[in-house]
């Protein structure tokens, strides 16, 4: 099913020749019937929103230190309390919601997208090559991701590049594996073995034929690697091994001084928490509905 | 059905030299050698020879690809050497430490377990009523919530309105079995929720789709009981996917419990590995990862395997 038809039959009996109106009513269409998954794609568009304007929407500097307002508990001047350092706590999460979705859709796209790119060649070539990807993937699939971030971390840094590298690592052989077994099923279809008859190149065929036909289930991967990415983000920071102080993250903000302070300041690791939940919920809802429009059968991933 | 079992059970170990390849090389890129750390800490001066002689007793100073050979035919006898950061055997190393984990990772998965077959298939049972809703958004918040969160809630919890903070001192099982539960129950129960809400929903779709079949309807037809339809036909039918779901979770928690057993304070595989990442201390984290990635192959290898056996169209492909 190509992502560019309308998503339910309903909407195809109304659409007009301009393909933007048709858009508009899919998803008209898509927030009629699945309410709940509308809901999360607001609070994602929220999320965008505040990232991009982080900057005049945060009450103070996310990094600003000020000791005369150490651990100060919610009040007017801080609406959810300051930290050790004395930093507003809003702000950092205002901020950190820029790492989250940073980290989130980079490490997203990249691993979804090399992930089909392998997963389509793997199932068009078949073969030797097949097996020799699939027993690539295996070997990536088994292995533990924490090892993978330290490695990368330790050789390359922590900058925020490298982060969505060692998160991106592990998500490749996934996508490839589901795209694949779509692929496979495409490889069959006359229209491919047309395009080869007609002589078309390896590259047209997979660009043109295949790719976008496996639309379906790579949107599905997208929006579910989109929320493992932030909760990966967020246990790595955690850990001390994802983004690096002074840098606004919500794991990070809840790496130490989240469980040292807990009995003095507990909005430290309350409200990051629950920023990362309301996150991840989120994406949840929209990527659950999504993948109900558009391909039910799926529905076990 | 054995060609089969035979094929897949043969291709496991190309995957785990893969494994064993990409993490010998792969450590050996990071900066730092254990030799320097240990010897000379952060700063500090060592004489050249003093690092030449401890390098030479781990073989550090022999060509990469001997030592990758060297490594290989010993693990093959099951023999990982000594840790190079302590001295002491692997395996005395590694055995308390992965006993810790697995208890964490079996409580977790009998706690999701236990959650999870009820509310799926009462889900499934009651599709787009309320009772449907609030499972489904219960799962959903399960999976949005970080387990190691969900820890520092607990300890939270405890901390301000009982004034009780979990022992920090482990206590193994054998010792005092009561002390050794208590401490362990909370970390298992945060991981185990998320770990639910992955196998509820798996339980929910599967349970639906089972539910259409026709020979559930034949079942309803011939007046067969509620009760007995479920347990014998339905359930039964949909507990593949959610076995297997089950397993691979569970593979997966042995070295993925890193950031609760921080949480909790407690030393099981993940801090470890963790730690001999930073020491650089190479055979221990060969081992390790090694033996997280063995677990995990072994468990995928047994999960084909059940599926071979259960449903024959696998293994006549």
């Amino acid at each position: 099913m190509a992502i560019t038809s309308p998503i339910d039959q309903s909407a195809t009996l109304e659409t007009e020749p301009s393909s933007g109106a048709r858009w508009w009513a899919a998803i008209q269409d898509f927030a009629r019937r699945r309410t709940l998954g509308a809901v999360g794609a607001v609070v994602v568009l929220l999320m965008i929103v505040v990232g991009v304007f982080a900057g005049p929407l945060a009450p103070y500097d996310p990094l600003a230190v000020d000791f005369g307002a150490m651990l100060a508990a919610p009040n007017t001047a801080h609406w959810l309390g300051t930290d050790a350092f004395g930093r507003d706590v809003l702000s950092r999460l205002i901020h950190g919601s820029r790492t989250a979705l940073l980290v989130g859709f980079g490490s997203a796209v990249v691993g979804a997208t090399l992930g089909a790119v392998i997963g389509v060649g793997s199932a068009y070539f078949g073969g030797r090559l097949d097996l020799l990807l699939q027993r690539f993937m295996d070997v990536f699939l088994s292995f533990p991701l924490i090892v993978l971030a330290l490695a990368l971390v330790a050789v390359l840094g922590n900058s925020i590049p490298n982060v969505i590298m060692a998160i991106t690592v592990p998500m490749i052989p996934r996508a490839a594996l589901v795209i694949r077994s779509s692929a496979l099923a495409i490889r069959e279809m006359p229209y491919v073995d047309a395009a080869r008859a007609a002589g078309f190149g390896h590259a047209r065929i997979i660009l043109r034929h295949m790719l976008p036909n496996v639309m379906a289930p790579y949107l599905i991967m997208l929006t579910a690697f989109l929320s493992q990415a932030i909760l990966l983000e967020s246990s790595l920071s955690f850990l001390g091994l994802g983004v690096q102080e002074p840098t606004a993250a919500w794991g990070l903000m809840l790496r130490g001084a989240a469980v040292d302070f807990a009995e003095a300041a507990p909005w430290m690791a309350l409200f990051p928490g629950l920023s990362i939940s309301l996150a991840v919920f989120a994406f949840n809802l929209f990527g659950d509905s999504l993948r109900d429009a558009l391909d039910p059968k799926l529905r076990t991933l | 059905m054995w060609k089969y079992l035979l094929k897949r059970f043969l291709l496991m170990f190309p995957t785990l030299f893969g494994v064993a390849v990409v993490t010998f090389f792969l450590i050996r890129v990071i900066p730092g050698d254990v030799v320097e750390l240990r010897l000379a800490g952060d700063r500090g001066s060592v004489s050249d020879d003093l690092l030449r002689q401890e390098r030479a007793r781990f073989g550090l100073d022999q060509p990469i690809w001997k030592q990758f050979v060297v490594w290989t035919t010993g693990v093959a006898r099951l023999d990982f050497g000594t840790s190079m950061w302590t001295g002491s055997p692997i395996w005395d190393e590694i055995k308390l430490r992965f006993a810790l984990s697995l208890q964490v990772a079996l409580m977790a998965t009998v706690i999701a377990v236990l959650l999870a077959l009820p509310l799926g298939v009462l889900a499934a049972l009651k599709q787009d009523t309320w009772v449907d809703y609030a499972v489904r958004i219960f799962s959903i918040a399960g999976l949005a919530m970080p387990s190691f969160w969900l820890g520092i809630v607990f300890i939270l919890a405890f901390l301000i309105i009982f004034r009780w903070l979990p022992p920090m001192v482990y206590t193994p099982f054998w010792v005092n079995p009561w002390q050794n539960m208590l401490q362990l129950i909370w970390p298992a129960l945060a991981v185990g929720y998320r770990y639910s809400a992955v196998a509820t929903r798996m339980t929910r779709s599967a349970m639906l789709e089972v539910l259409r079949e026709d020979y559930v309807r034949t079942a309803r037809a011939k007046g067969l009981v509620q009760r007995l339809i479920l347990v014998r036909h339905a359930l039964k039918n949909a507990m593949l996917p959610v076995v297997t779901v089950v397993a691979l979770e569970f593979a997966f928690l042995i070295g993925g419990l890193v950031v609760t057993e921080q949480v909790f304070n407690l030393n099981g595989i993940g801090l470890l590995l963790v730690q001999a990442v930073s020491h650089r201390d190479y055979t221990l984290i060969q081992a390790l990862v090694m033996l997280v990635a063995g677990i995990f192959i072994v468990v995928n290898f047994m999960m084909d395997a059940m599926y071979a056996w259960l449903d024959p169209r696998i293994r006549y492909r």
